[in-house]
């Protein structure tokens, strides 16, 4: 299972980083969202891997997984989720003010680059 | 127990969402309540000093669960320091937004000034480093807030790469706070240190990286070459109060990287004992270099500003980089000056703008503006300050770092990279302060807004705190002097946590 999830990890961080390099903000945002995915498993992860073991104290236990790891995920994908929904608002007001959608909004926009603009 | 160090995290946030519903009440009633509470964190931040000048760590553990469980806040000297000059700052900030009617601008300006206390204060106090993560997204989420108040094609593109590159910093932060947790089994700085002297071998490679890794995250908040890129454009392009206020933001990045490496990578360490510090000291010195280019080849006086943070920040680096309780103590004396002079010389740069009219900041050749004298010296005091000429505090803080650079074995390069980019930063401000106040058109109209006294008052209050640095110098390297011997004796903050027993009869 260990490879496994850490082909996971790898791939999403890898995507992330990708689609985080773009030039427009669609693109990275998608990438920033994949990045949290991917660290959130990575820190889900670093509690090691368990199968079928309480987190929390129960007299019938035989052993336990690590209940600290869980709580640090819950915060961080409710943090990651707060930060993308202000950097999707935030995306969209550059978009509206700046005219286009390229992350360093410039001037003379998609007419002459078409092959960047769908990725 | 006393509640003392945990008010000056509490306070921001109940008055920030007492302040969402004072909205009702109208904008006089925002003004003076936010005005209040930061009056109030000034005269806690001063209390909490005269705690922390003992010498002693006050642990107050929240929720009453005692150390390497629970989250526990600590205050000690340094801390202390910085939450003083962070109400202090605040201050300067506010009553000059308040002065220029800027909180109208946009919504919420109150609330989020003092959440973005509440974050900071936060990351100052807390002794757990994933807590330190929680308070670092509420500093952020509030700055971004901040950063964006009011409006502008320059500031909405500012903000946008302030944003991502601080989402890909919050997602590092975690990937190495994961790392140390797999490796260590616990985030308490304490615990953390304690555990790293003990760990095995085999382990240290990864400690190591993930400890490099978490520099590297604050190293993007403090704005550590080849990190600094956002730096000047999102300081240049926001609100002057907000910039000014984030003078204090790249701080927390050194304060951190002192904090958790200092303590953790501590003299405790063994083999890991300040492996980081020559990063420190070999970046510091490059970002230095960079800073002092971008002071001369800056196009408007809030961009060579903002370089002149970059500057400080930088100096600050090699503080911490060159790593010795002199260094430190030098250190926290040039935090203390740059950090407000550096506000100051934000809102100044501000009023010259806006004196300007239609030339802006722009080093061009404009007619004389209203109050020219005055602001003409101010702005030749707070050079002189910010550019470390003497007799100002610039200057006595770059000698302390200096001289305890001298036992270092990279001295001559460390002398070499000060002093060089010292003097590119005065020529440079030389340019552009006889630009901006002596090639003027004869123009008989006034161009721009006229000296409002009241904001001037903002300016001159940071200002005058240089001089109050050099004639108080004994006293205030004193404290330093103690606050860095506390910082560096790690053994002792682990003590003083790990042994902090929760308060019996309490239930939780």
């Amino acid at each position: 299972m260990e490879w496994l999830i850490a082909l996971v990890i790898g791939v999403m961080t890898t995507v992330g980083v990708y689609l985080t390099l773009r030039a427009r903000t669609f693109a990275v945002v998608l990438g920033l969202t994949l990045l949290a995915y991917a660290v959130n498993v990575f820190l889900f992860v670093m509690g090691r891997l368990t199968i079928g073991q309480p987190a929390v104290i129960d007299a019938a236990a035989i052993g336990y997984s690590d209940p600290l790891p869980q709580a640090l995920v819950l915060t961080a994908i409710v943090i990651a989720f707060g930060m993308t929904a202000f950097l999707i608002v935030l995306a969209l007001k550059a978009r509206g003010e700046l005219g286009n959608d390229h992350v360093d909004g410039l001037a003379q926009p998609s007419d002459e680059q078409p092959t960047e603009v769908k990725s | 127990m006393s509640h003392l160090t945990a008010w000056p995290v509490f306070l921001p946030l109940i008055v920030g969402f007492v302040l969402l519903f004072a909205r009702l009440g109208g904008l006089r009633l925002q003004r003076s309540l936010n005005l209040l509470a930061v009056l109030g964190l000034i005269f806690l931040s001063l209390e909490l000093m005269r705690v922390a000048v003992s010498g002693v760590h006050q642990v107050y553990l929240l929720g009453n669960w005692i150390a390497p469980y629970g989250i526990v806040l600590v205050l000690d000297q340094f801390a202390a320091l910085m939450v003083l000059i962070t109400s202090v700052l605040a201050l300067a900030a506010l009553w000059y937004a308040i002065a220029k009617n800027i909180d109208q601008q946009g919504a919420h300006f109150h609330v989020l000034f003092q959440l973005q206390l509440f974050g900071l204060n936060g990351a100052f106090l807390t002794g757990d480093v994933f807590n330190l993560f929680v308070f670092f997204e509420v500093l952020l989420l509030a700055s971004y807030g901040l950063l964006l108040h009011g409006s502008g094609r320059l500031r909405t593109k500012a903000g946008l790469h302030y944003v991502v590159i601080n989402l890909i910093g919050s997602t590092l932060f975690l990937f190495a706070v994961g790392t140390l947790y797999g490796v260590l089994g616990t985030l308490n700085i304490a615990d953390m240190a304690a555990k790293v002297a003990q760990a095995p071998a085999d382990d240290l490679g990864v400690i190591a990286a993930a400890g490099l890794l978490l520099l590297v995250v604050f190293g993007l908040k403090a704005a550590m070459f080849p990190l600094y890129l956002w730096l000047p454009a999102a300081y240049a392009n926001t609100s002057a109060p907000v910039a000014a206020l984030f003078a204090i933001m790249t701080k927390v990045g050194i304060y951190s990287i002192i904090r958790v490496h200092g303590t953790v990578f501590g003299a405790q360490a063994g083999e890991l004992a300040f492996y980081y510090a020559p990063w420190v000291l070999g970046l510091g010195l490059a970002t230095l270099l960079l800073a002092a280019l971008g002071v001369m080849a800056a196009r408007g006086l809030r961009e060579q500003v903002a370089y002149l943070v970059l500057a400080s920040v930088a100096t600050l680096l090699i503080g911490v980089g060159v790593n010795s309780p002199q260094a430190l103590s030098a250190t926290l004396y040039y935090l203390i000056h740059s950090t407000l002079i550096a506000g100051g010389m934000f809102l100044l740069a501000d009023l010259i703008a806006r004196g300007r009219g239609v030339h802006d900041d722009r080093f061009e050749s404009a007619p004389i503006m209203p109050n020219a004298i005055l602001l003409g010296s101010a702005f030749l005091f707070g050079a002189i300050a910010m550019t470390g000429m003497p007799p100002l505090s610039g200057f006595f803080g770059k000698v302390l770092i200096l001289q305890a650079a001298l036992d270092q074995s990279w001295y001559a390069a460390v002398l070499t990279v000060v002093l060089v980019s010292g003097l590119l930063m005065i020529v440079a401000m030389a340019r552009s302060g006889s630009l901006v106040f002596y090639r003027t058109q004869s123009v008989a109209v006034l161009p721009g807004d006229t000296l409002n006294s009241s904001a001037f008052m903002a300016v001159a209050g940071l200002l005058i705190i240089s001089p109050i640095l050099v004639i108080f110098a004994n006293p205030i390297t004193a404290f330093t002097d103690m606050a860095a011997l506390q910082q560096y004796d790690s053994a002792t903050y682990i003590e003083a946590v790990l042994s902090t027993t929760a308060k019996p009869g309490v239930s939780r």
